[in-house]
């Protein structure tokens, strides 16, 4: 488990002044996996085919009325949930009313007086190298609809409107200011993916547009408070949200520090050219007149309900990374590689289950299989639920290693014969005579040839290049066909020639 | 024969006893709907549609399935989507909106066998006590016969058609009165049933937490078959009631007692009314205990405040509301936009009148940060204060009873400022804003000889007993309607 203290925030900026601290909160949309939108029927699939999955309260036809999707409910509070959340037994769905070509009833369906979750917050194990936890705390959870989209470059005097996404169900994970560097607040979204992910309630593709972030970034120097804030809007990628963070951190820095003060705008990052633009300033803000939707009643919830939701959690990535390091003495990234997403999880402790070699290091060994040679082998875009390879197989394969009948060597190249046909790895050694060679005469018997063949090399070894020693293991591996137990035959070497 | 004079139940008697056939009562709605033109109720007729209706339904008879409403002539409030028909919300912003779904009342109705006749003429998207905010002109009370007297509003063109023989019921809706109002205006029965009971699916909204559909008709008995009809759960609303609807009809077959029944007034209400309402009442009154029921007088101190907390709550539901006719999809668009900002606002200076407008300002102003907690937060808590005062009045008293208007109906024009024109819902915005039922029946003529309504509130899904008191007294009371006059 990650610690709960931060050991290590040492990201300042240096300026002329001194060093300053940045400050980070992020708005996350998350787009709800549901059938169906979250006040009406259309399906929420995704189409190039404009305004083809559109219900007509998306259209804002006149009388019609939003029908909650009780689903979208239920992922809300999974996720909530997961997110160590207080769920909230009564919400309310407010309106927040403005004009655009896209938002056709004029105003958007969401929750801002009483959202469905309060609080919660996300361990998140930052750093490569030196690694530490960060605690991001959050504010609250919100159900919303997303906006339909304009399209203003398919007719040269004219912007088209795309409804099809107009109501799908968004969640809106808002944290509090508790990131320290871009570093931070990509480590989050990063971790937040992957535990939408696992909970199944969203994709997180971010180049789809399925999570979208507005970052939040003022600077302070260590121990003043919190400075004026810069929301940017809209960002797609994480890359991006770490350039936006430096970026603009680096440009409140250098304004503070000429004597300029932060206005509190609303602001566009462009990721090609790394300008920030202001969109609208504080004063311009608009009034979105909240009230609640007369037309929806109180979203009121039980225990049984919650209750329900526990019952479906599956595992969180936090508690699985630190089972696979407990239960399989793997590595902390190795734990955090399998994890990351559920299907390789799956198929790496179903492969465990398969594998029936009760050796110390067998499960490290199953996973460096996997992170080493499967990753290896898949092509850009499959998911491991794409490849013929079974983990049944892949563990008859690791335990032939395990048990030295075949060398590492030999195991990969099997692993290349069995990739596409999913074959039997044991039929492959018998029918191809793959079995590793441990008997010890025979093979000192070959070490004497090759200490007969090669005088210069075995004096120069006595006389201490001890590296020679992969000279003879390779000579050996040549005369045994790659056949020979890389182990013993170090052993015979040393006896031998040593 | 004089078909159109009949109610419902009288013209069911002469289908089933072959007297004459429903499209020999069509017949004679057309020649009357043509009389009564100047009238101008219907906005938008579909009469040939409707004659090959009443071929079916006479069929339907012929082989002795008849539907629970065949053969009803019916006319419906333009704010009630049709498929293929168009319905304007009497606004200029919808003058040329077809929509391609029914509302849920609507496919009640059709089940059941109504044949509609025409759309009705109404106050600009409900906006109104008097129906002359219609971007379509205003309608004329059948009761003025040479003085142009207003129908009452929003639902003013439905009354008038009733009224008037152009058509044996209508579909109102009732947002503060507006099926109320004008049912007194015009001398004919309306309901606003429990907010819910009637699903607001494919009803051009005007404040989604107060708009209910209501029946209204020539006497009670038509109105609680309708009501049975238009009633029930709509999962398409979600605030709708779950309620099972009872047969409103059924309850009338034995007339209650009223012996031993507890009515209130309230003394607000009556000191609030002209001297000819008020005299009315106590005529009533009068003939309650008579028969042996309590009539107490009650204080509603809330009531002072009920016109300004509807104004404001609806006012901001509204502004809401009609933010999606923008200029951008089925609305009116102007031609004098260069710009996307421009399009929305020109659309919309031009396609809404100016009591929309009105609204829809206050609307917004109420709902802008700086006033939502003074506004409508308020509002809000002052509705709880009111149910709980309702509420207080039903622990003893089995129904209430008001005026449905505090004056007799009055010269159109007659009415011009805002405010005092608001006042004219004094008696039936109190319960609407709580979500109550009330019903109006007629129950005499004022002064000038004009009709005037009693207005019986309820509790909620309290309209069977309603209806049973409201049945009792029209016997008494055998008001003469305009038609028979």
């Amino acid at each position: 488990m990650v610690k709960k203290e931060v050991t290590k925030n040492m990201h300042r900026i240096e300026g002329k002044t001194g060093q300053w601290e940045v400050i980070v909160g992020l708005e996350v949309h998350a787009q709800i996996v549901s059938q169906s939108k979250l006040f009406s029927g259309a399906s929420t699939r995704f189409s190039r085919n404009p305004n083809t999955q559109v219900a007509l309260v998306d259209v804002a036809f006149p009388g019609m009325l939003p029908v909650l999707n009780e689903e979208c409910i239920r992922q809300g509070v999974k996720t909530g949930l997961g997110l160590q959340g207080s769920i909230q037994k009564r919400s309310v769905f407010d309106r927040k009313n403005y004009f655009y070509p896209d938002l056709p009833q004029g105003y958007q369906i969401s929750q801002f007086f009483f959202p469905l979750v309060l609080g919660g917050h996300l361990d998140v194990s930052v750093g490569k190298k030196e690694v530490y936890s960060r605690r991001v705390n959050l504010e609250r959870i919100h159900l919303e609809q997303d906006a339909g989209k304009s399209v203003h470059d398919l007719f040269p005097h004219k912007s088209a409107v795309d409804l099809n996404r107009s109501g799908i169900a968004l969640m809106e994970i808002v944290t509090k200011p508790d990131m320290r560097s871009a570093e931070e607040a990509m480590a989050f979204v990063r971790s937040l993916r992957i535990l939408l992910r696992h909970l199944g309630t969203c994709d997180a593709n971010m180049e789809e547009g399925s999570m979208r972030a507005d970052v939040n970034v003022s600077v302070r120097k260590e121990g003043a408070p919190l400075g004026t804030r810069v929301e940017l809007k809209n960002i797609n990628s994480i890359k991006f949200i770490g350039q936006a963070i430096e970026a603009e951190s680096q440009r409140q820095v250098e304004a503070l520090e000429d004597g300029q003060n932060i206005a509190q705008n609303t602001c566009m990052f462009n990721p090609k050219t790394g300008d920030i633009t202001v969109m609208r300033a504080k004063e311009d803000e608009v009034d979105y007149r909240y009230f609640p939707d007369p037309d929806i009643p109180p979203v009121e919830i039980d225990d049984s309900f919650i209750n329900a939701v526990k019952e479906e959690m599956p595992e969180l990535p936090n508690a699985m990374v630190a089972r696979f390091c407990k239960d399989y003495a793997l590595e902390r990234y190795e734990a955090e590689i399998l994890s990351e997403d559920k299907d390789v999880s799956r198929f790496f402790e179903q492969a465990i289950l398969a594998l029936k070699v009760q050796k110390e290091g067998a499960a490290r060994e199953m996973a460096l299989w996997i992170i080493g040679e499967v990753f290896a082998r898949m092509s850009e875009g499959v998911s491991i639920t794409g490849i013929a390879l079974t983990p049944e197989r892949l563990a008859q394969l690791v335990a032939l290693v395990l048990n030295g009948i075949v060398s590492r060597a030999i195991g990969k190249s099997i692993l290349d014969k069995i990739w596409q046909s999913n074959t039997n790895p044991e039929e492959i050694v018998k029918s191809e005579g793959l079995e590793q060679i441990s008997d010890e005469e025979t093979l000192r018997a070959w070490v004497k040839e090759i200490e007969q063949q090669h005088p210069k090399e075995v004096a120069a070894y006595r006389d201490g290049k001890v590296k020679l020693q992969g000279f003879f293991v390779g000579q050996m591996m040549k005369k045994s066909g790659g056949k020979a137990n890389p182990q013993v035959v170090n052993a015979i070497i040393k006896e031998v020639i040593g | 024969m004089m078909l159109y004079k009949y109610t419902y139940s009288e013209l069911r008697a002469g289908y089933e006893a072959k007297d004459f056939t429903v499209k020999e009562v069509l017949a004679s709605y057309i020649q009357k709907i043509e009389e009564n033109q100047n009238l101008n109720g219907y906005i938008t007729l579909c009469l040939e549609q409707a004659l090959q209706e009443a071929k079916k339904a006479d069929e339907n008879f012929a082989a002795g399935q008849p539907r629970k409403l065949e053969g009803m002539p019916i006319a419906v409030k333009d704010n009630f989507c049709m498929k293929g028909l168009r319905t304007t919300a009497a606004s200029k912003m919808l003058e040329n909106f077809i929509p391609h779904y029914n509302s849920s009342v609507i496919d009640r109705i059709l089940n059941e066998g109504v044949i509609v006749l025409g759309k009705a003429n109404m106050d600009e998207f409900a906006m109104g006590s008097s129906n002359e905010t219609s971007y379509f002109g205003s309608v004329l009370n059948p009761w003025g016969n040479d003085k142009a007297i207003a129908p009452g509003g929003s639902s003013g063109g439905s009354a008038a058609i009733v009224a008037a023989g152009s058509s044996v019921a209508a579909l109102g809706t009732d947002t503060g009165g507006s099926v109320r109002q004008p049912a007194s205006f015009c001398g004919i029965t309306g309901m606003r049933p429990t907010y819910g009971l009637c699903s607001r699916y494919g009803i051009v909204a005007f404040a989604s937490s107060l708009d209910q559909a209501g029946p209204m008709t020539r006497d009670v008995a038509d109105n609680a078959l309708l009501l049975s009809v238009m009633a029930g759960h709509d999962p398409k609303d979600m605030t709708t009631l779950t309620e099972e609807i009872p047969d409103y009809s059924a309850i009338l077959k034995n007339p209650i007692s009223l012996k031993g029944k507890s009515f209130a007034y309230i003394e607000e209400c009556l000191s609030a009314s002209d001297e000819a309402v008020q005299r009315n009442m106590q005529n009533v009154f009068a003939l309650l205990r008579e028969r042996g029921a309590i009539v107490d007088p009650i204080s509603l101190k809330l009531q002072k405040y009920a016109i300004s907390a509807y104004v404001l709550i609806s006012a901001c539901e509204a502004s809401s509301n009609l933010a999606r006719y923008d200029g951008v999809r089925y609305t009116h668009r102007s031609q004098n936009a260069d710009k996307l900002s421009n399009l929305y606002n020109e659309s919309r200076s031009e396609g809404f009148g100016a009591e929309v407008k009105r609204r829809l300002c206050i609307g917004t102003y109420a709902l802008s940060a700086s006033e939502y907690e003074e506004f409508y937060l308020r509002v809000q808590k002052l509705r709880r204060l009111i149910y709980n005062d309702f509420m207080s009045v039903f622990a003893k008293y089995d129904l209430i009873l008001t005026p449905t208007s505090p004056s007799e109906p009055f010269v159109l024009g007659e009415i011009q400022s805002p405010c005092a024109m608001y006042a004219q819902d004094h008696m039936t915005v109190m319960n609407a804003l709580v979500g109550l039922p009330g019903l109006s029946i007629p129950s005499g003529l004022g002064a000038q000889g004009l009709p005037l309504g009693l207005q019986i509130i309820g509790n909620f899904l309290s309209e069977s007993d309603i209806y049973a008191l409201a049945h009792v007294l029209e016997k008494e009371i055998a008001f003469q309607s305009w038609l028979k006059k």
